[in-house]
């Protein structure tokens, strides 16, 4: 058997420290796309609170219980974070292994929403973004997840194979925001 | 311009794709001039239009947009599921 080894999506990119703003790889967990089958929402959000002890995300939300997080993911699209889904939501669901597929990075700090504000055509600013908030839009070209995981904490996501230009494109925009002193 | 997705709210124009004109899709077994004019006959008003867009940025849904081709005002816009598209004639 050949011993593969496992590379992050961000696996050399260096974290990102600059002013006041901080830039890095999220942790490495299982992630899951929950795609409830028609009519079976109710259901499925029923199930997550027994297996899981958090709910289908709402439009626009995110529901956490421990380890766990669940964002809105799209149309009737979750995404479950940190755990592997019990068996038992498959008969409400179709459950697909997203794990590795996407980039997920941390961007930490007081100036964050400037930084987004400079690659996304979104409001992201606490007053219409709270703790919790979760959404799908564009970063420069890119379809991004954007979720507040943290008052000065953003989770960004976007396809494995974009985890380069979007450190790149993050790390102009840090840099712009940083020099406004 | 600014599109209310009926998920996302309002979002920028960037965020979507455009197809075309929405029309009802005829029955299989329509006559070929029904099937003629869904494929190729197009208004082109001066005026509203209802049009599918896509949210390919966001939310991934398709969307009913009526437009006025003048001004580019956006008056209604529905899940493309919710037009009943597919009804036929």
């Amino acid at each position: 058997m050949v011993d593969l080894l496992a590379k992050t999506a961000c696996d050399g990119l260096a974290p990102l420290n600059i002013g006041t703003v901080c830039l890095r790889e999220g942790p490495t967990v299982p992630m899951t796309t929950l795609a409830p089958y028609r009519g079976q929402q109710a259901a499925l959000d029923a199930a997550l609170q027994a297996a899981h002890g958090l709910g289908f995300p709402p439009i626009g939300g995110s529901c956490q219980s421990g380890d766990a997080r669940a964002l809105w993911f799209g149309r009737d699209l979750g995404l479950l974070m940190g755990i592997e889904p019990e068996a038992t939501l498959a008969q409400y669901a179709a459950l697909t292994d997203q794990s590795q597929g996407w980039a997920v990075m941390q961007l930490e700090g007081q100036g964050g929403e400037e930084v987004l504000a400079r690659l996304c055509p979104v409001d992201l600013r606490l007053s219409a973004f709270g703790v919790g908030a979760a959404l799908r839009t564009e970063a420069r070209h890119m379809q991004a997840s954007i979720c507040r995981i943290e008052e000065d904490c953003f989770q960004i996501m976007v396809f494995r194979s974009m985890a380069r230009t979007m450190y790149h494109d993050l790390k102009t925009a840090m840099e712009a925001w940083a020099a406004r002193g | 311009m600014r599109i209310h997705c009926p998920l996302c709210g309002a979002r920028d124009r960037r965020e979507f794709s455009y197809k075309g004109a929405a029309l009802v899709r005829p029955l299989a077994a329509a006559e070929s001039e029904a099937w003629h004019a869904y494929v190729n006959l197009r208004e082109n008003p001066a005026g509203p239009l209802a049009e599918l867009w896509y949210h390919e940025m966001g939310c991934g849904s398709w969307l009913q947009v009526t437009r006025d081709t003048v001004n580019h005002t956006v008056s209604e816009v529905v899940l493309a599921r919710d037009a009943a598209l597919g009804a036929g004639v």
